[in-house]
């Protein structure tokens, strides 16, 4: 090495920064900065030009305080100004500083691009690296803007040198990722992939990586990627381990190139090319062959790298899918990893044994190496080790040895990290009910749960066990029988008194005949625990009381008199005082027939997908859901009649009626078909508030989206009803509505944009919270699958019940490949949907607009125009808005009214409008009078977006 | 894709950052404190990888120093250990057996020989030879240059 390039000319720059490591204390440090910042700021505002050493040695102790986390407010210009340089390492500094401090100031990147611009265009390699290297990091819009069409050209020039090919192929994939919608296709597309062709294998792996993010956009156009793919992968695994130079990496040739190769051909399906799909195996064999030869280094370099090439092909083979010894081998090949001494390799092998237990081929293979996955959980010293095995094992669990991993995992649970005992219990609570032969296992189970981890036991697995109880008569008696044992426990967890509350209130008398068990007995020993508890769950026992009363008439006065007492009717919590007064009145007054109609055992619960799963899914994040749905596969399969459950599952989805479709206890949908009495009407009658009241004792959870809500889109179809609502690589969803008064028809249409069948497909509509009494949408059923290329048309009645403000969601669900797709979408459903226009005289007009002068009845905004202000497309937007565009009412001809009326189905709402655009500010006051203060808000909010 | 890439001393202090994505300054302070806590609090001999969020973390202890970096979920985490480690000799190269000394005084360079092996969070370059190349002409260009400098007056500082 050169001796020069240490410590090189700015010793200034040491000697700072040896004073910042000599500093005692935060403050001097804080002191020593400060000061060099003040000389900084002089020698920039100085007299005297600074030649470009001293600039660039300063710029680069700005960097470094920086990078010692203080803020840096100047230097910016003078960090541009190196970037002109002749001088290469003023100018690498410069470059350098930019690319740390990216900032938005807009004078500075116009300077920023220009000086790239020169550098780019100089021919000189070294200089146009610097520069691309540049737009690789900062890659801010700005830039994507004015290099995205210059990158590909420098690209694929034939005169470019191999080391500027590398940066632009990076710089382009940088560019792509943060502005796809810049970087175009073009002629350069097949040259980019002829790239994998070339000479020089540093192009080739900066290529590879470029082509791979590209055709997972797109995988039609980068299609002949494959076959030279497979052709490169081919010369790399079958050449000797020093053929390839300095590409040879610890004995092992190209590891880089050959992982990202094979991640390429992850984009796609097998080959359907028979002679390159035997190539593929061949290698893939190859690959798995070697792994058995001894190492030829002891290096620990040497076995990652090799292994690295290996668990990529095994990623490979799992996503193909299709070979079934490839899949059989890489399961031996990873059961011995389960056993090597390197910690790394076991966990890799947990992990990749996850995606494996999925396939059906190689299922079987995975469940044969039950034992030592338990013994990981039960030995390793790593939690990130055994959190793996948890992983593994409930991938693996089927019929067959549900027990057996439900024990293991919950003796498990008593000692397990308290950073994942939630992920087991939701686990657990999984697998016990779907792979339930006998119910008391699965009651059983979940007791222990709420014993062992309590604290962890969120409510929807006891909201799950109750739910399952009362819709399986067999397990009632021992259900209330167990709960009874648990409760005598004398400190046990909330969660049980919930469950033993809700279960005794309701089959408290399949044990009441045991004299142990008398109801007198069941109910001290619940109200024992009552003054412990939190107020939710002391609103749960005053109901599971009531219910007391009607099942053993012999305990009514025992209980009224706890209702009656002074900590009950004068409770400080309004829910439960109202509670303990209502339930004694209608104990008092209700006869015995009335009582046992209105506290009638709950009916059955719709079927419905265990919200236990949706909450699992929510917590591991969209990209390791695999797990969950392949247990759906798998259960088909293993069950071969009963996929009773999973098809239920979708229907309820599809079918999606405005009560959640996921609500807990579906308390919701019972409620209202038990009885048809307004909501509103709380408080006159005695027997709507007990039901009202009932809803309230057990929450009823809200649906909640997976992942979050796409709505770039739904703004733009405030004023039109057809186009596209939402694409990415895989799916393009187009609407094409309409409506007329209260209703209306959506066509939605799926488009599948690879070549790829989606399985499993189920897209539903679910409005939340209050928009669910506002707004229907039944959604009629479709195909599960879509075929690739083809398109899905699925159709969506609306119904405005009244005004409302937010929009229903659109969740889609399908499995592409090897993985769950989840997808929210905004339904661009809006309230001007129901406008029906009005026409009216000038006079009319103006004497509505005075009728409707209160002043909640008007909203206005002044805002400012975001598009250009033409008349035009003004009025197409005011009439696409659903109002009628009246001429010649405003006095102004520049002004803009409308007038219409929103048709709800309970109301209809005259609205009036008016627009001042004002061109020489820029700025628009929009005025909205309606009769009902909501809607002129709604109305203002979603016009004023328009403009 | 590699997210960011740490560079952090056993009492966490940050010797190097680079960022692959772009990330706001106070999000970037909230994830170098995540992983000095929680890279720092492994046991020794316990895995190289961990989760967070939704990213892959990959770490390795070199000397005094930690390498940390955070990938895509579908990276292979083994090979992000060899990228790790082929900083590491390309470091070494260069500096001739490095140490945490010369990356504080010579943050810049460990900036420059970064850029040219990993660009936009992929790996560019992975010979050695290669890139030790193209750092070294870099700095022959500086030495041409350093002779025509005047030799460091600053006021105030020796």
């Amino acid at each position: 090495m050169p001796a020069v390039s240490k410590g090189d000319g700015m010793r200034g720059l040491a000697v700072f920064i040896s004073d910042i490591r000599n500093c005692k204390s935060k403050e001097a440090e804080i002191k020593r900065i400060n000061k060099e910042l003040a000389n900084i700021r002089s020698k920039f505002k100085g007299d005297k030009a600074l030649d470009g050493y001293s600039k660039k040695k300063y710029v680069c102790k700005l960097l470094f305080i920086f990078l010692l986390g203080h803020d840096i407010d100047f230097g910016h210009m003078e960090a541009v100004n190196l970037l002109s340089s002749n001088k290469y390492t003023e100018k690498q500094i410069g470059y350098l500083f930019i690319s740390v401090l990216v900032n938005s100031n807009s004078d500075l990147i116009s300077l920023i691009n220009n000086a790239i611009k020169n550098d780019l265009s100089s021919r000189n390699p070294t200089f146009m690296n610097l520069a691309l290297h540049c737009i690789a990091n900062v890659g801010s819009r700005e830039m994507a803007e004015a290099f995205a069409a210059e990158v590909p050209r420098i690209l694929v020039a034939g005169d470019t040198m191999d080391s500027v090919k590398q940066s632009a192929a990076l710089c382009l994939l940088r560019l792509n990722r943060t502005s796809p919608d810049l970087v175009l296709m073009g002629e350069w597309t097949a040259r980019v992939v002829h790239l994998l062709n070339d000479q020089h294998l540093g192009v080739v792996t900066a290529a590879t990586s470029l082509i791979t993010t590209l055709a997972q956009k797109s995988p039609e156009d980068f299609k002949t990627s494959v076959s030279l793919a497979v052709a490169r992968l081919s010369r790399i695994v079958s050449s000797g381990s020093t053929d390839l130079q300095d590409y040879t990496y610890y004995f092992v040739a190209a590891p880089w190139l050959s992982v990202k190769l094979l991640r390429l051909l992850q984009c796609y399906p097998p080959p359907e090319d028979g002679a390159i799909r035997g190539r593929l195996t061949e290698c893939l064999e190859t690959i798995l062959n070697k792994a058995q030869e001894p190492p030829k280094s002891k290096k620990v370099q040497h076995s990652n790298a090799k292994n690295a090439v290996l668990f990529e092909a095994i990623s490979l083979i799992i996503h193909h899918d299709s070979e079934p010894t490839l899949l059989v081998r890489a399961c031996n090949q990873l059961g011995q990893f389960l056993q090597h001494r390197e910690t790394n390799l076991r966990y890799l092998a947990l992990e990749s044994m996850c995606t494996l237990a999925s396939s059906e081929f190689s299922h079987e293979a995975v469940k044969t190496h039950i034992e030592t996955v338990i013994n990981a959980l039960k030995s390793e010293r790593d939690v990130s080790v055994r959190q793996r095995a948890v992983d593994l094992l409930y991938a693996m669990c089927d019929r067959s040895n549900a027990k057996q991993i439900v024990a293991e995992m919950l003796s498990y649970l008593e000692t397990a990290d308290y950073s994942i005992r939630e992920e087991i219990v939701l686990k657990v609570a999984i697998l016990a009910e779907k792979y339930a032969v006998d119910y008391t296992w699965y009651v059983d189970t979940i007791l222990n749960l709420i014993r062992f981890a309590g604290d962890y036991v969120s409510d929807e697995v006891w909201y799950r066990v109750i739910q399952i109880v009362i819709n399986r008569d067999e397990v009632q008696g021992y259900a209330a029988k167990t709960v009874f044992e648990a409760l005598q426990a004398p400190a046990c967890h909330e969660n049980l008194v919930k469950v033993g509350g809700y279960i005794l209130g309701e089959f408290g008398n399949l044990i009441a005949g045991d004299s142990r068990s008398s109801p007198l007995i069941q109910f001290d020993l619940l109200h024992s625990k009552f003054h412990l508890c939190s107020v939710p769950t002391r609103a749960l026992l005053l109901s599971a009381y009531i219910k007391f009363i009607n099942l053993f008439p012999e305990v009514k006065g025992t209980i009224q008199e706890v209702l009656r007492s002074d900590s009950q009717l004068r409770n400080a919590d309004v829910e439960l005082q109202q509670r303990a007064v209502e339930y004694l009145r209608l104990s008092c007054i209700a006869s015995t027939d009335i009582l046992a109609t209105v506290l009638e055992e709950m009916p059955p619960f719709p079927e419905r997908e265990s919200s236990i799963l949706a909450k699992l899914k929510r917590k591991k994040g969209p990209g390791n859901l695999h797990p969950d749905l392949d247990e759906n596969r798998k259960e088909r399969s293993a069950n071969g009649g009963t996929a009773d459950h999973s098809s239920t599952t979708s229907n309820a989805k599809v079918a999606a009626s405005p009560t959640p479709s996921t609500d807990l206890l579906g308390l919701g949908s019972t409620i209202t078909t038990q009885n048809s009495a307004p909501p509103a009407s709380k408080g006159t009658s005695l027997l709507v508030d007990v039901f009202s009241e009932n809803i309230a004792a057990f929450p009823v959870e809200t649906p909640v989206a997976v992942g979050p809500v796409a709505d770039e889109n739904f703004s733009r179809f405030v004023c039109k009803n057809n186009g596209v609502l939402y694409e990415n690589q895989l799916l393009q969803i187009g609407l094409k509505s309409e409506f007329r008064q209260n209703l209306g028809r959506m066509y939605v249409f799926f488009g599948n944009k690879t070549s790829t069948q989606f399985m499993n497909f189920a897209a539903s509509v679910v409005c939340q919270d209050t928009l669910q009494a506002q707004l229907n949408v039944h959604a009629k059923p479709a195909d599960p699958t879509v075929d690739g290329g083809a398109q899905l048309q699925q159709i969506l009645n609306i119904e405005c019940m009244s005004d409302f403000v937010d929009a229903p969601v659109l969740n889609i669900q399908f499995r592409y490949g090897g993985t769950l797709q989840n997808i929210a979408v905004k339904l661009p459903i809006t309230l001007n949907k129901f406008f029906q226009p009005t026409e009216m005289t000038s006079q009319d007009f103006f004497q509505r607009w005075k009728q409707l002068g209160a002043p909640q009845q008007e909203v206005q905004k002044i805002f400012k125009a975001k598009h250009s202000m033409d008349t035009e497309v003004t009025k197409a937007k005011i009439m696409g808005f659903g109002a009628a565009l009246l001429d010649g009412v405003d006095p102004n001809p520049s002004n803009f009214v409308g007038a219409g009326v929103i048709h709800t189905k309970t109301t209809q709402v005259g609205c009036l409008l008016r627009l001042e655009p004002n061109t020489q500010a820029q700025m628009y006051r929009l005025t909205l009078r309606t009769s009902r203060d909501t809607v002129s808000q709604r109305l203002c909010d979603l016009l004023s977006e328009q403009f | 894709m590699m997210h960011f890439l740490l560079l952090f001393s056993r009492q966490g202090k940050l010797r190097l950052q680079k960022w692959f994505t772009p990330i706001p300054e106070r999000e970037k302070k909230k994830i170098v404190r995540d992983m000095t806590t929680m890279v720092l609090g492994r046991k020794p001999r316990s895995c190289n990888f961990l989760h967070w969020k939704d990213l892959k973390i990959v770490y390795k202890k070199y000397a005094s120093l930690y390498f940390c970096c955070g990938l895509d979920a579908e990276e292979n985490e083994l090979l992000a250990l060899e990228v790790l480690h082929r900083y590491v000799e390309l470091l070494d190269k260069y500096f001739g057996n490095v140490c945490e000394l010369d990356i504080i005084f010579n943050f810049e360079k460990a900036y420059f020989i970064l850029d040219e092996f990993l660009l936009g969070g992929e790996v560019q370059e992975t010979s050695k030879q290669v890139v030790s190349r193209s750092i070294e002409a870099s700095d022959m260009l500086q030495e041409a240059e350093v002779d025509n400098s005047d030799y460091d007056l600053e006021l105030g500082w020796p």
